[in-house]
C-alpha cells in the first residue's frame, strides 16, 4: 500500500519532474589542492623532509612514495620507537591514517620523533596530503596503489537499498530535520529535501554516515541514523507534498 | 599509395553532399564508426547496436578476421591455454547487426568526417571510436625495431609473436638464459610482464630447471612485485633474476645479430631475448591528431570523448584518462561509458553518471592465482582511483585455486561480453 504510493509518486517525478529535482550524485572529489599543499609544504615541512625524484632522508625521512608504505619503513632513517611499533602492528600511511598524524601527530604516534604541532586547518590538511600523494605511486601503473581521490558516493548493498521505510516513523523523526530542512521545499542556503526520490535520499544519508560526503552537521546527523531510520526518512521525504 | 591532405580534401568533397547533412533525430540513421574490434572497441560496437535497437547504424573495423587476446596469451606460454582458446571471430557481432569490415583504416579527416580504408573505401561517420590498442614507440630500446621481432620478439600484441615466443621457450638450450626486456611506464598490462616471466618459469621448470630467467627492468617498482617475488621464491626458486635501474636495467641495448643484451656496457649472450619496448596509442590516434605529446590521447574522464574532437572518442590502452591502468578489463568498463554516452548523444537515450572499474588476474604457477583491482570514479581532471585491493602474501592455496578459477569465469565472461 505505501510502497504503492511512493511508486505512484516516483512516476509522477519520473514523467515530469525528475530531472529537475533528482541530485545528480555526487562526483568523486580530488584529494584537495595540491598547488596550494606544494606551497605549505615549502613553508612548514621541507625544514625537515625531502620529496620528488631525487629526495634524501634529512632530519625527517624522505616522503617520496609515502602513499601505500608501512610506518618506519625507510631504510637508513632511524625511527623513534614508538614509531617502529606502529610500524610493526601494520600502521600504514593512508589518507586515513596521515589526516590525523598532521592533525596532531602525538596523538596518534606518542612518542614520534616529529617535532610538529600539526595542522589544524582541515582543508589545508587535504591540501597537502592531495601534494604528497602526487609523489607516490600512481595507480595507472600500479593499480594497488592508494586512491587518488575521494569517493561520494557509497557502496551500498541491495539489502541495504531494499529497506523498505515506514513514512509514518520517517514523519516522527523527521523534525530534526524540519529544523534547517524546509517542509515546503523552498530551498534558501539550504537545499529542499522535500520529494528527493527514496534511493537518491538513502545514498546520500549513508554517504554522509560514512563520511564520505564532507557536510560536518550532516555527517553527525546521519552517523546516528540506523538502515531503518534512513530508509524511513526517505519514504517520508519522497511522498511529502 | 600513401595518402596526403589533399587527397583527404577531394575525398571529402567527394561525398560532401551526404556529410552535410546534420546528425538530428528522424532522419537518416545516424553513423557510428569503430576503429579497433578488441576489447574497447567491439565492446562499444556491441553495446550501442545491442541498446540502440537498430536506431544507429554500427561499423567495426579491424585489420584483422580474428582476434586473438592478449589476456591469457601468458597463460597459453605456460602451457595453460590452448592457442585457439585466445581466438574470437566477429560472426556474432556481425549477427548483431553490425557491419564488421576487416581492412586497415589509414586515415581520418575530422572536418569531413571519414574514415579512409586501405582498400580505398570511405567511410562517414557522425560519431568515430578510436580502440586501437597500442603502438611501439621507436626508439624505446637500443638495437631493437619492429625488423629484429622475428628473432627478439616483443609478443605484445598477441598471435604469431606470441607462438614464436613460446616455442623458442621451449627450444632453449639446457641452461640457457631467458631474458626479458620490460617495458618503461605506461604500458598495457602493468602485471602482464611478471605474469609472462611465472608463465616462463612454470615452462623452464619442467623441461630445463637449470635455465635462469633475467629481468632487464628501467621502473624500480612494479605492480603486485612482493607477490610476484613471493611466488618466484617458492616455486622457482633462484631461476629469477630481476635487475632494477639502479643496477643498470634501465639503460639496455640490445644487439639482435649477436643474440646479446648490453647491460652497464657489458655484453651478455642469452637465448632468448624477449624485448617488450615503450608503449604509444595505436598509429591511427596520432594520424586522428587526438593524441598529445606523451603519445596517448587525453580524454574527458565523465564520457572517453576525445578532448581534441567532440565528435570523436578514445577507448582503452590509447586513452590517457588518469588511474586506470590500460587492461582489457579496463577498456571493456570504459566502452561501456562511450557506448551509453553516444547514443545519448544520437538518439536523446538517457545518460548515466561514469563508473568504472578494474581486476587484474596473473597466474604465478598452477592454481596459484592473484588479483588486484580498483574501482575509479571521473573527478574534473581525471579518471581518478576511489578504492584498491589486493591479493595479500601468505594466502593459502586454496584461496589462490579460487582466484585462479575467479579468472577464468573472468575470461569467459568478459570475452562474451566483447563479442556476443
Ligand atoms: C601479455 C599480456 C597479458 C595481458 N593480460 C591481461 C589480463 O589478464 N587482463 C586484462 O584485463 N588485460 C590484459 N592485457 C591487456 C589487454 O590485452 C589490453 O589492455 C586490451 O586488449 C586493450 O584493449 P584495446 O581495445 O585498447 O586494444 P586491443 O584489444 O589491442 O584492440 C585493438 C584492435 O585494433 C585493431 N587496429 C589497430 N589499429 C587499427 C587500424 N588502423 N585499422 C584497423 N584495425 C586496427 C587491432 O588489430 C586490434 O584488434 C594483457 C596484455 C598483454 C600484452
Amino acid at each position: 500500500m505505501r510502497r504503492a504510493a511512493i511508486l505512484a509518486t516516483l512516476a509522477g517525478l519520473a514523467a515530469g519532474l525528475a530531472p529537475a529535482l533528482a541530485p545528480a550524485p555526487a562526483p568523486a572529489e580530488a584529494i584537495g589542492d595540491a598547488e596550494r599543499g606544494a606551497t605549505l609544504f615549502q613553508r612548514q615541512c621541507s625544514a625537515c623532509h625531502q620529496i620528488g625524484a631525487q629526495a634524501q632522508n634529512r632530519v625527517g625521512p624522505r616522503l617520496t612514495g609515502l602513499f601505500g608504505r608501512r610506518a618506519a619503513s625507510v631504510p637508513d632513517y632511524a625511527y623513534s620507537r614508538s614509531m617502529a611499533r606502529m610500524g610493526a602492528d601494520g600502521l600504514t600511511w593512508t589518507l586515513e591514517t596521515l589526516d590525523p598524524y598532521i592533525e596532531n601527530p602525538k596523538a596518534l604516534v606518542s612518542g614520534t620523533r616529529m617535532a610538529y604541532r600539526g595542522m589544524a586547518d582541515p582543508e589545508a590538511r587535504a591540501a597537502l596530503l592531495a601534494f604528497l600523494r602526487e609523489w607516490s605511486d600512481k595507480p595507472q601503473n600500479i593499480p594497488e596503489a592508494e586512491p587518488t581521490a575521494r569517493k561520494t558516493d557509497p557502496d551500498l548493498s541491495p539489502t541495504v537499498l531494499a529497506i523498505e521505510g515506514d513514512p509514518e516513523y520517517g514523519e516522527y523523526l523527521s523534525s530534526e530535520c524540519q529544523t534547517c530542512h524546509q517542509r515546503d521545499g523552498s530551498d534558501q542556503g539550504i537545499p529542499s529535501i522535500t520529494q528527493w526520490p527514496v534511493e537518491d535520499f538513502v545514498i546520500a544519508m549513508h554517504a554522509y554516515k560514512q563520511k564520505l560526503r564532507p557536510h560536518p552537521v550532516m555527517q553527525m546527523m546521519a552517523g546516528r541514523l540506523t538502515e531503518e531510520e534512513i530508509a524511513a526518512l526517505a519514504a517520508y521525504f519522497a511522498t511529502l507534498d | 599509395m600513401t595518402l596526403n591532405r589533399r587527397h583527404f580534401i577531394a575525398t571529402g568533397l567527394a561525398t560532401g553532399a551526404f556529410l552535410a547533412a546534420p546528425t538530428v533525430w528522424g532522419q537518416a540513421k545516424a553513423k557510428v564508426v569503430v576503429i579497433g574490434g578488441g576489447a574497447g572497441g567491439a565492446t562499444c560496437a556491441r553495446y550501442i547496436a545491442k541498446d540502440s535497437e537498430g536506431a544507429v547504424e554500427v561499423t567495426l573495423i579491424d585489420a584483422n578476421p580474428i582476434y586473438t587476446t592478449c589476456f591469457f596469451s601468458n597463460l597459453y606460454i605456460g602451457g595453460f591455454r590452448e592457442f585457439e582458446s585466445l581466438q574470437h571471430g566477429y560472426d556474432k557481432l556481425a549477427g548483431a547487426g553490425i557491419t564488421v569490415i576487416n581492412d586497415m583504416a589509414t586515415a581520418v579527416d575530422r572536418a569531413a568526417r571519414t574514415v579512409t580504408l586501405a582498400g580505398g573505401q570511405v567511410l562517414p561517420y557522425d560519431r568515430l571510436v578510436l580502440s586501437p590498442g597500442i603502438d611501439f614507440k621507436d626508439g624505446s630500446v637500443p638495437g631493437w625495431s619492429l625488423d629484429a621481432a622475428e628473432i627478439m620478439p616483443h609478443a605484445y600484441k598477441a598471435g604469431p609473436q606470441t607462438q614464436l615466443l613460446k616455442k623458442m621457450v621451449e627450444e632453449m638450450p639446457q641452461g640457457g638464459t631467458f631474458a626479458m626486456v620490460a617495458p618503461p611506464n605506461p604500458y598495457r598490462c602493468p602485471p602482464g610482464p611478471y605474469e609472462r616471466i611465472s608463465m616462463v618459469a612454470h615452462v623452464l621448470k619442467a623441461t630445463n630447471p637449470t635455465a635462469k630467467i633475467l629481468i632487464l627492468d628501467p621502473k624500480d617498482k612494479f605492480s603486485k612485485q612482493p607477490l610476484f617475488e613471493e611466488g618466484w621464491g617458492k616455486h622457482y626458486d633462484g631461476m629469477v633474476e630481476w635487475v632494477g635501474p639502479d643496477f643498470g636495467g634501465g639503460a639496455v641495448e640490445v644487439r639482435p645479430d649477436t643474440m646479446e643484451v648490453v647491460v652497464e656496457g657489458e655484453a651478455q649472450k642469452v637465448d632468448v631475448c624477449n624485448v617488450i619496448p615503450g608503449q604509444v596509442a595505436g598509429k591511427i590516434a596520432a594520424l586522428a591528431g587526438v593524441t598529445d605529446d606523451s603519445g596517448w590521447a587525453p580524454v574527458h574522464p565523465d564520457s572517453m570523448k576525445a578532448k581534441a574532437d567532440e565528435n570523436i572518442w578514445v577507448l582503452g590502452d590509447a586513452a590517457a584518462q588518469g588511474d586506470m591502468p590500460k587492461s582489457a578489463f579496463s577498456a571493456n568498463s570504459q566502452a561501456k561509458v562511450a557506448a551509453m554516452a553516444i547514443r545519448g548523444e544520437l538518439t536523446g537515450s538517457k545518460v548515466f553518471p561514469a563508473k568504472y572499474t578494474n581486476t587484474c588476474w596473473s597466474l604465478i604457477d598452477t592454481d596459484d592465482g592473484v588479483k588486484v583491482g580498483a574501482s575509479y570514479e571521473p573527478t574534473p581532471e581525471k579518471i581518478a582511483s576511489v578504492d584498491s585491493f589486493i591479493s595479500a602474501t601468505g594466502e593459502d592455496a586454496a584461496l589462490r585455486k579460487a582466484t585462479y578459477e575467479e579468472s577464468l569465469g573472468w575470461y569467459a565472461g568478459i570475452t562474451a561480453d566483447i563479442f556476443g
